[in-house]
């Protein structure tokens, strides 16, 4: 499904990403896991194509496809979906507005008709109810005036809408209590299908006691140093990331 | 430089209505005086350096006094007429009984100032010029001098009216100078909605039109302004209110037309009266928008809310000014103004200006203004949620827009300022039907 090569990529004159490599097959969830400034946003952020990214060296292959070459909302209709770290809110923009103009991009590239209003509106109120949010959030704007865990659960929403074929997390669990993440952590298991993969970065172990990963990366200072199984996050609880960044030097 | 005006007024005066009454003349002298002296407001007064009105002094623009109506659009005045409302039309300056719709008005007064002048003199004399004096600048004098008709309202105290009423000023030909001078009142506890419509054809023409508001102790107005004048046109129009105590007003500007168009929208606040002042200008091309707000606060306790929000594309140009006066004896004051501006292009520009005096020492009062572009980072949020930029672009700028358009309740009036909005941006890619 993905395959990232020798991935070198910075801002600036300053490089992040320093040869990365990362093979993802369909149905996998991957957990990439690293100290703050290790890169793990950067990969996130290069994946779905965010602006102020230099890519010096590497290759990003998504279904047979150069990725890197695509648009970000051409990345976004075939499949590839990024949960924000920030979610960004955007007044005069109602959720329900923007999930449908979303939606029926995706049918468009696909070669479908627009999605009867109706029925869209029987698979959202459907979804909302896994989230365990409120249809009154629906009619709001987007992500204004919500708080962290509202906006996490949101993104999440937004998955079950879209029906990604590679959701790529950037700390989804960062800022939430035990209860929201225990909320996330059902909305992205519900997700979990033979031909839906994941890649969840995240700086803490916790969420992965709720969402078994098939493998864990440890990434530091631009490249993965250490692949494992779920075991590896648990190893690195105990131990810390001095550990492995000891090991990578 | 206004000989020509002066001329043309010296050789219509006998036309204007009201011609028995000597205070009427007197106003209408004072008036003329003034202009004649003065002029139009020129860039050096403090309130005008941002708005140059030197182009409507090269030209002439002449009122009409022989109007047919017959020949009027009737399809084209359809498209503006509110469903629902008592509609008074005037066609290039001048009331239009044929084209108006004023059933079943009792107990209360709708009429045009012509006639109001010949029926009811003295109520009209209690009203005129109070709310606004000649020495304001050089518009009002102008207008005071010149209005040809107007409408004047009357609504005595605890009426509740269910209808809106809607004045629908026409302008259908080129060069034509249309005066209007309105007055509302509406008495103790009483509540009406006014809706000023103002549209044209596409040459160049002037509409200058000045309206003062009478609002009574614990009365209500709500009052809404759709300014789409055609494209070459020059607007003015000045909105004067007092407030008695108790009193709540609302004001809903938008403004969409015109090649240069100023607001002046004056309240002054009695004890514990309310004011909210909305503002939304367009301007694309050589469009010159420019408001000018005022809030006295002369007495305690009261409430004032303002928001201005311009989007300026291409080479228009936006100028917002907007002061509040809290004045001594004005504790508790509670004022908040907010004008916010989007700049969607390299050759659009504004000018803010927001003043707070504040000669009370136990008040809150807020300000704030922001000029800016597009936000990167949600136009980027709405690429990696599928659709693509310059759909994106366009949904964040009719979102902004819209906040305003949205505070209207009048549904028949929603639906036009939706589409009026609609018509000035791109909006590939915005369904209005989801909206």
């Amino acid at each position: 499904m993905l395959s990232i090569e020798n991935l070198h990529a910075g801002v600036d004159d300053k490089a992040i990403l320093k040869g990365l490599n990362l093979q993802i097959n369909p149905g996998e969830v991957h957990a990439v896991m690293g100290p703050n400034g290790a890169g793990k946003s950067t990969l996130s952020n290069v994946l779905s194509g965010k602006p102020g990214y230099n890519i010096t060296e590497g290759k990003v292959t998504y279904m047979g496809q150069d990725l890197l070459a695509m648009d970000p909302e051409i990345r976004a209709r075939e499949g590839v979906f990024q949960a924000f770290q920030y979610p960004v809110e955007i007044p005069g923009v109602s959720n329900i507005y923007l999930l449908k103009a979303a939606l029926n991009s995706i049918r468009k590239h696909q070669g479908l008709d627009e999605v009867d209003a109706m029925d869209f509106l029987t698979m959202v109120k459907d979804k909302i109810k896994l989230l365990q949010m409120d249809e009154k959030f629906l009619y709001r704007a987007v992500n204004e005036g919500f708080s962290g865990g509202e906006k996490k659960r949101n993104e999440i929403l937004q998955a079950a809408i879209l029906e990604p074929k590679l959701c790529v997390l950037d700390e989804t669990d960062s800022g939430l209590d035990i209860d929201a993440l225990k909320i996330v952590a059902e909305g992205i298991n519900s997700l979990r299908s033979p031909d839906r993969s994941f890649l969840m970065i995240t700086h803490y172990q916790r969420l992965l006691d709720y969402v078994e990963p098939d493998f864990v990366h440890v990434l530091a200072d631009g490249q993965i140093v250490k692949s494992g199984g779920p075991e590896l996050a648990l190893e690195l609880e105990s131990k810390g990331y001095h550990w492995i960044e000891g090991q990578a030097a | 430089m206004v000989s020509r005006y002066i001329a043309e007024y010296e050789s219509t005066a006998n036309l204007l209505p009201g011609q028995s009454l000597d205070w009427l003349n007197a106003l209408r002298a004072e008036a003329f005086t003034k202009f004649s002296t003065q002029g139009f407001p020129s860039l050096r007064e403090e309130e005008w350096r941002y708005t140059n009105v030197s182009a409507i002094e090269k030209k002439l623009f002449s009122p009409q006094f022989n109007v047919e109506t017959s020949t009027v659009d009737k399809q084209w005045l359809d498209t503006y007429r509110l469903e629902n409302a008592l509609t008074v039309v005037f066609v290039d300056g001048h009331f239009s009984k044929e084209l108006s719709t004023l059933e079943n008005v009792v107990d209360m007064s709708i009429l045009g100032m012509a006639d109001a002048l010949e029926q009811q003199p003295e109520l009209v004399k209690q009203y005129l010029g109070q709310a606004v004096s000649n020495e304001e600048h050089g518009f009002v004098a102008f207008n005071t001098a010149w209005f040809t008709d107007g409408l004047f309202v009357h609504i005595p105290a605890n009426q509740i009216l269910d209808r809106p009423i809607q004045l629908l000023h026409l302008v259908t030909q080129a060069d034509l100078l249309a005066t209007s001078r309105n007055i509302l009142v509406v008495d103790e506890m009483a509540e009406v909605k006014v809706i000023e419509t103002f549209v044209g054809v596409d040459d160049a023409y002037l509409s200058a039109a000045v309206t003062e508001v009478f609002v009574g102790k614990n009365a209500d107005l709500t009052l809404y302004k759709m300014q789409s004048e055609g494209e070459k046109a020059y607007h003015f129009g000045g909105t004067y209110i007092k407030q008695a105590r108790d009193s709540r007003f609302k004001h809903h500007n938008f403004a969409f037309g015109g090649l240069l168009a100023r607001n002046d929208i004056h309240t002054d606040l009695d004890v514990a009266s309310e004011c909210e002042l909305n503002g939304l200008a367009l301007g694309i091309k050589r469009q010159h928008m420019d408001n000018h707000t005022l809030i006295n606060h002369n007495q305690p306790h009261a409430i004032s809310r303002e928001l201005y929000k311009y989007v300026l594309d291409q080479r228009a140009r936006g100028v917002f000014q907007g002061r509040v006066v809290v004045a001594e004896d004005a504790q508790k004051t509670d004022s908040e103004m907010n004008n916010r501006n989007l700049l969607l292009s390299n050759d659009s520009e504004v000018d803010t200006k927001p003043q707070l005096e504040i000669y009370a020492d136990d008040v809150k009062c807020a300000h704030g203004v922001t000029v800016g572009q597009l936000d990167e980072k949600s136009i980027f949020y709405l690429q990696s949620r599928c659709v693509d930029e310059e759909t994106a672009r366009n949904m964040l700028t009719f979102a902004f827009a819209n906040e305003m358009v949205d505070k209207v309740k009048i549904k028949a009036l929603h639906d036009q300022l939706l589409e009026q909005l609609l018509k000035c941006f791109p909006q590939t890619g915005v369904d209005k039907a989801w909206l």
